[in-house]
């Protein structure tokens, strides 16, 4: 028991080491990249004065560059691992991500320029020089094509997508070869599928209808589980922490929920039964907005959790390169490990709770009321 | 950022940290009385804190 839980211990602790090792590594490299790229943009980036930056100017914008979604994978100085670049415009162009960082960072393809904008990570058209125009608000005026690219966001999902795969399906096989006991990895996930659907389900949506849902809150439950954990790893993806991801899955819930539901959900949001006929079109009002508000919620939350949750431990692990000494550097430290330790609650938390909500709108969806003027 | 929104933004976190604190310490009494529903009070109590937390964060991202 005792030797178990050293086991755990030590995995978690080289995980979290690994994590900020990484991630000063991913920061020293990107100082590396920017002041690269700075030289060659030098005569088009002047009135940003980029070799100008301060410390905490730097750290500020390697977060920044944390957080967005970018072609390929910067690990550390030296490895990178770059993505297919897909783009529509006027007909397709496809090339490597590596070609961005070559020579003066502008790449042709099929008689067009393309150049990454510095300050939101986009690709923009451009001329043969790569100069990307900025209006007086600091947007961006060139013209964008239509982005399909394989980013690294992309390239997660599909990573998880393919993991949830192979480890459901060698799940369902165990069951069969073996007389229905579950073998190898399925053995830590059974407890939890049967967690979710005996705690999460069948409270919620009942146990007429909760077969129906069961598909959706195991995939919705480990596909957010999964990419939060992947957060955590040194290969620096954010992508429950975008806000296009949870939106997407914020809106899958409230569709399902839409269409899913019953006579009796209509009715109590347009014509509420047991209360006084006059406060019905208000009631109905409210009811209505609390159907967008549900699902904008659940967008926010994990968005903002996971967001938050990347930008304090970044912050934390600056501070290390802002002290510079032997103190501050180990209380830095000491509270970015602890801070991994509580990201590590919060990735399982917030797939909890997302799946728990999900479970808990289907359940208004299906209800079914017996004795309707009861209320 | 300007100041009126660094104040907005503290008066929400104060604002959340006192109500989940709230539905904590009253998870922790109910569970200190019934420890045999500690699972039921527990699910009721992260659903009660995470509307509050996206309330919270919704405010954050508006101020």
């Amino acid at each position: 028991m005792l030797k178990r839980a050293l086991h755990i211990l030590t995995i978690i602790t080289l995980f979290s080491i690994s994590n900020l090792v990484a991630q000063e590594h991913h920061e020293e490299a990107k100082h590396e990249t920017t002041s690269h790229q700075t030289e060659n943009h030098s005569s088009e980036h002047n009135q940003h004065g980029e070799e100008n930056l301060s410390l905490k100017d730097k750290i500020k914008k390697d977060i920044k560059h944390h957080l967005q979604d970018t072609h390929g994978f910067h690990i550390t100085k030296g490895i990178e691992f770059p993505l297919p670049v897909i783009l529509w415009d006027e007909g397709l162009h496809i090339f490597s991500s590596s070609k961005f960082h070559e020579g003066n960072g502008v790449v042709e393809s099929n008689g067009k320029y393309y150049a990454i904008s510095h300050g939101n990570g986009h690709i923009y058209r451009t001329d043969a020089s790569g100069k990307i125009e900025h209006n007086e608000k600091g947007f961006e005026t060139n013209k964008k094509p239509i982005d399909f690219s394989i980013t690294k966001n992309v390239f997660m999902i599909m990573i998880t997508g393919l993991l949830m795969f192979l480890l459901f399906s060698g799940l369902a096989k165990s069951y069969s070869k073996n007389g229905g006991i579950a073998k190898g990895p399925g053995r830590f996930l059974e407890p939890i599928i049967l967690y979710i659907r005996d705690d999460i389900a069948i409270p919620n949506i009942g146990e007429k209808h909760y077969k129906k849902y069961m598909p959706y809150l195991l995939t919705i439950f480990f596909f957010i589980w999964f990419l939060n954990l992947f957060g955590l790893t040194p290969l620096g993806v954010n992508v429950t922490g975008n806000i296009a991801i949870t939106v997407a899955l914020a809106l899958l819930t409230y569709l399902i929920t839409t269409f899913t539901a019953k006579k009796d959900y209509w009715k109590h949001i347009f014509w509420m039964p047991g209360v006084p006929v006059l406060l019905r079109p208000f009631l109905a009002l409210i009811e209505l907005l609390g159907t967008i508000i549900k699902p904008f919620a659940l967008t926010i939350r994990l968005y903002a959790n996971m967001f938050a949750g990347h930008v304090v431990l970044m912050s934390i692990i600056g501070l290390i390169f802002l002290y510079k000494n032997l103190v501050g550097g180990g209380l830095s430290f000491l509270l970015a490990f602890a801070l991994s330790l509580l990201e590590l609650l919060v990735a399982a938390l917030q797939a909890y709770i997302f799946t728990m909500l999900s479970a808990l709108y289907f359940g208004a969806a299906v209800e079914e009321h017996e004795h309707e003027e009861a209320h | 950022m300007t100041i009126p929104s660094i104040i907005g933004g503290g008066l929400i976190v104060i604002g959340a940290g006192l109500g989940i604190g709230k539905i904590g310490g009253s998870a922790m009494d109910a569970i200190a009385r019934q420890p045999e529903a500690s699972g039921k009070i527990q699910t009721a109590m992260l659903i009660a804190a995470a509307l509050i937390e996206g309330i919270g964060f919704a405010a954050l991202f508006a101020s």
